[in-house]
C-alpha cells in the first residue's frame, strides 16, 4: 500500500462503507480541528463516538465521551485518530484488541506512523494517514469547491443540494489521489526529512 | 469513477463547474448577490467559525467565483485558489499573509511596471522592503537573502520584453533560504508554463490578460501549490499561530495543504476587501474555456510577426524568445516549448520619432496600455508609460526611446503583418 498518495477509489470506498466512527482525541473546544471534523461527519450521517479520557462525563453534539475504545458498546467501523504521530501506536494496539475488529484506521492530517500502519494492515485493516475525512468527504462530493479548493473531480451530472444531515454522493469522476502531484511530493519530502 | 487524468483542454472547460444543483443550468450562473441565507443559527455560527463549507457574503466567497477558483487551481496543478479584484490585489493579499513591517521580499528587477511601482511605493508605506535582483543572474537572488527575507517574487515570462525566467534555479534559492517562491504567471498562462511543476509555492495572475483573454474584465487570482510548510520555524504567524480573528484557529493545522489559499481568503480578502465581481468571474470563466485555442494562436501569430520584423529594413532588433538567435531561446524551449507568448518588444532604427510615427500609422493595432487581448495591441513606452523617466532610466527599464512593445492578438497573421508593414513604410 502506497501511503504517499491514495487512489480516490480507495478513500471513496472507505467513506461510502463505514457507518460508525470512533474519534480518538476528539475535543469539545469548538476551534479545534477535531471538533470541526466530528461535527461535519455527524451532520453527514455517520454514527460518531468521541473518545477522550479527559472529557468523560461531557458530550459532543449530544454524544457522550468515552475514555477508551474498549468502553464503546457497539461495533465500530473506523477509528479516526486525532493524535500526534508519536501517540498512534498505542491506539492501534488497542484497536486490534477489539472484537469485532474495526475495518479502518484513519490518522489525521499531519499524523503518520508507518509501523502502526503496517501492523494494522497485517491484521486486515485498511489504513489512511495524514488526511482529514472531512476534507476528503468535502472533496469527493465537491462540496469543498465552495472554498475554491481543487476537488480534482469532474461531473456533468446535477449534484444534490447540500443540506444539513444529508449524505452526499461521492461518486464523481475523479482524477488522482486528492492531492496534486506537487503537494504529494512536498508531503513525501517532509516525512523523509523529519 | 476512473482515475484518468483529464487533459488541459478538458479541465479548461469543465474543472470546477457542474450543472447548477438548484436549476440544472449548464453554464455557470452569475450569482449576483451580496449575501446568502443561513439554514439556522447553528449553520451561521459554523460558517463564521470556518467549521462548515458554504457561503456567507460575497466579499469572502461567491459560487461563481468559486468555479473560477477551482478551474485555475486545476489548470495550474495547485491545491486551491482565491480570486480577487485584480492582479495587483492578488499581490497585495499574498504579501499581507507573509510580511510584517520590517520584513523583506526579493523581487526580480524585470517585472510589469505597475508591480515595480506597487512594490517600491505602496508596499514601502506598509514597512515591507523590497530587494531587487536580476533574473538573468541567479546569484543576485542568493546575495539578496537576509534573515528578514520572507518571499521571492518573479514573473515566468517577464513584462515588457517577454524574457523567460529560469524558475527552477530561483526555486532552488528559495528552498535554500526557507521562503516561498511566488511566480506571476500572467504572460505565460498555465497553457504555456505551469510554475508549480518547476518549484513555485504560490502562483498569482492578472486574470485581466490572457486568462480572461478578451480585454473586458479585470481580475486576479492566487493559487496555492500546497507545497510549503508554513509552521516549520514560525516565520509565518498568519498561518502557524492561533488567529485571534477566529478564536484561536491555526490555519495550517486546520486546512493542511490548502492553508495558504484559506488564509488569503479569511484573513486577507475578508479584511482588505478587494473582492471580484461575480459578473467579472463569469466573463473570465467563459474566456478560460478557450484558453488553449487562443494561447496557441497568440503564440503562432507572435512568432510570425517577430520573424517578419526581424528581417524588416526599418527594424534594428527584435526581442522575442521564440526566435532561434534570441538570448532566451534555450530557456523558452525548456519552459515554454509550445510558444514564447505574445508580448515582446522591438527597436526601430529611426529612434523616438519612428516609434511615435509607427503607433499613429497603425490601423489594426490598438494603441493602449494592456496586454493579452484578442485584439493586437501596441504601445511606445518612451512616449507613454515611461515618459516621466529620464533617458538613462528609460534604457534601464527596457523602455529606450526606439523600443515598441506589441501584444499580438488572434486575428489573421497576414493582416497583422500587412498593418505593421504599411505603418513602418508610412
Ligand atoms: C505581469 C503582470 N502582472 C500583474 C499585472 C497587474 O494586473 P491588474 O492590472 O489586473 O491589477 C499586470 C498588468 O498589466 C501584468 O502584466
Amino acid at each position: 500500500m502506497n501511503h504517499d498518495a491514495y487512489d480516490d477509489n480507495y478513500i471513496r470506498s472507505i467513506l461510502n462503507n463505514v457507518k460508525s466512527i470512533a474519534m480518538v482525541g476528539a475535543s469539545p473546544v469548538n476551534v479545534r480541528p477535531s471538533y470541526f471534523a466530528f461535527k461535519y461527519l455527524a451532520q453527514r450521517g455517520y454514527d460518531m463516538i468521541p473518545v477522550n479520557p479527559g472529557h468523560v462525563g461531557k458530550a459532543l453534539m449530544g454524544k457522550p465521551f468515552v475514555a477508551s475504545l474498549a468502553d464503546i458498546d457497539r461495533p465500530i467501523d473506523m477509528i479516526d485518530i486525532f493524535r500526534n504521530s508519536s501517540h498512534i501506536m498505542p491506539v492501534v494496539d488497542e484497536a486490534l484488541k477489539l472484537s469485532p475488529l474495526p475495518k479502518v484506521i484513519w490518522m489525521q492530517l499531519g499524523a503518520r506512523d508507518d509501523a502502526a500502519a503496517e501492523k494494522a494492515e497485517a491484521a486486515g485493516l485498511k489504513v489512511v494517514m495524514n488526511r482529514c475525512p472531512k476534507i476528503e468527504y468535502g472533496r469527493l462530493s465537491s462540496e469543498i469547491s465552495w472554498m475554491g479548493v481543487n476537488s480534482r473531480t469532474l461531473s456533468s451530472k446535477r449534484a444534490p443540494i447540500p443540506t444539513q444531515g444529508m449524505r452526499l454522493s461521492l461518486n464523481r469522476t475523479s482524477f488522482g489521489g486528492g492531492q496534486t502531484a506537487a503537494s504529494d511530493r512536498a508531503a513525501k519530502n517532509k516525512t523523509e526529512t523529519t | 469513477m476512473t482515475d484518468r487524468l483529464p487533459g488541459f483542454s478538458t479541465l479548461a472547460v469543465h474543472a470546477g463547474a457542474q450543472p447548477d444543483p438548484t436549476t440544472g443550468a449548464r453554464a455557470t450562473p452569475i450569482y449576483q448577490t451580496t449575501s446568502f441565507v443561513f439554514n439556522d443559527a447553528d449553520h451561521a455560527a459554523s460558517l463564521f467559525g470556518l467549521q462548515a463549507f458554504g457561503n456567507i457574503y460575497t466579499r469572502i466567497g461567491n459560487p461563481t467565483n468559486a468555479v473560477l477558483e477551482e478551474r485555475v487551481a486545476a489548470l495550474e496543478g495547485g491545491t486551491a485558489a482565491l480570486a480577487v479584484a485584480s492582479g495587483h490585489a492578488a499581490q497585495l493579499v499574498v504579501l499581507q499573509q507573509l510580511l510584517k513591517p520590517g520584513d523583506e521580499i526579493i523581487a526580480a528587477r524585470k517585472l510589469y511596471g505597475g508591480s515595480i511601482n506597487q512594490f517600491t511605493h505602496a508596499f514601502k508605506a506598509f514597512g515591507w522592503n523590497v530587494a531587487w535582483a536580476d533574473p538573468d543572474e541567479v546569484e543576485s537572488f542568493e546575495r539578496a537573502v537576509t534573515p528578514h527575507t520572507k518571499a521571492i517574487f518573479i514573473e515566468s515570462i517577464a513584462n515588457p520584453a517577454g524574457s523567460i525566467t529560469d524558475i527552477e534555479a530561483i526555486a532552488a534559492v528559495a528552498r535554500k533560504a526557507g521562503v516561498p517562491l511566488i511566480v506571476d504567471n500572467t504572460l505565460a498562462s498555465p497553457y504555456l508554463i505551469k510554475p508549480i511543476d518547476h518549484g513555485a509555492d504560490i502562483v498569482v495572475h492578472s486574470l485581466t490578460k490572457f486568462l480572461g483573454g478578451h480585454g473586458n474584465s479585470l481580475g486576479g487570482i492566487i493559487v496555492d501549490a500546497g507545497t510549503f510548510d508554513w509552521s516549520k520555524d514560525n516565520k509565518y504567524p498568519m498561518l502557524s499561530e492561533p488567529r485571534p480573528e477566529y478564536h484561536g484557529i491555526r490555519i495550517q493545522e486546520t486546512f493542511g495543504n490548502f492553508a495558504f489559499a484559506i488564509a488569503c481568503r479569511v484573513l486577507g480578502l475578508r479584511d482588505l476587501g478587494p473582492a471580484l465581481s461575480p459578473f467579472n468571474a463569469f466573463m473570465i470563466l467563459t474566456g478560460i474555456e478557450t484558453l488553449p485555442l487562443r494561447m496557441q494562436k497568440h503564440c503562432d501569430n507572435a512568432k510570425a510577426v517577430a520573424e517578419f520584423l526581424s528581417t524588416h529594413p526599418a527594424v534594428s532588433a527584435v526581442n522575442y524568445a521564440g526566435l532561434p538567435g534570441d538570448r532566451y531561446n534555450a530557456l523558452q524551449r525548456k519552459y515554454a516549448p509550445k510558444g514564447a507568448g505574445a508580448v515582446f518588444t522591438f527597436s526601430l532604427k529611426g529612434g523616438y520619432d519612428a516609434g511615435v510615427n509607427l503607433v499613429s500609422n497603425l490601423k489594426l493595432f490598438s494603441h493602449l496600455a494592456n496586454v493579452g487581448d484578442t485584439r493586437s495591441l501596441v504601445i511606445h513606452p518612451a512616449s507613454t508609460t515611461h515618459s516621466q523617466l529620464d533617458d538613462a532610466a528609460k534604457v534601464k527599464s527596457g523602455a529606450a526611446p526606439e523600443v515598441v512593445r506589441l501584444s499580438i492578438g488572434i486575428e489573421d497573421k497576414e493582416d497583422l503583418i500587412a498593418d505593421l508593414d504599411q505603418a513602418l513604410r508610412a
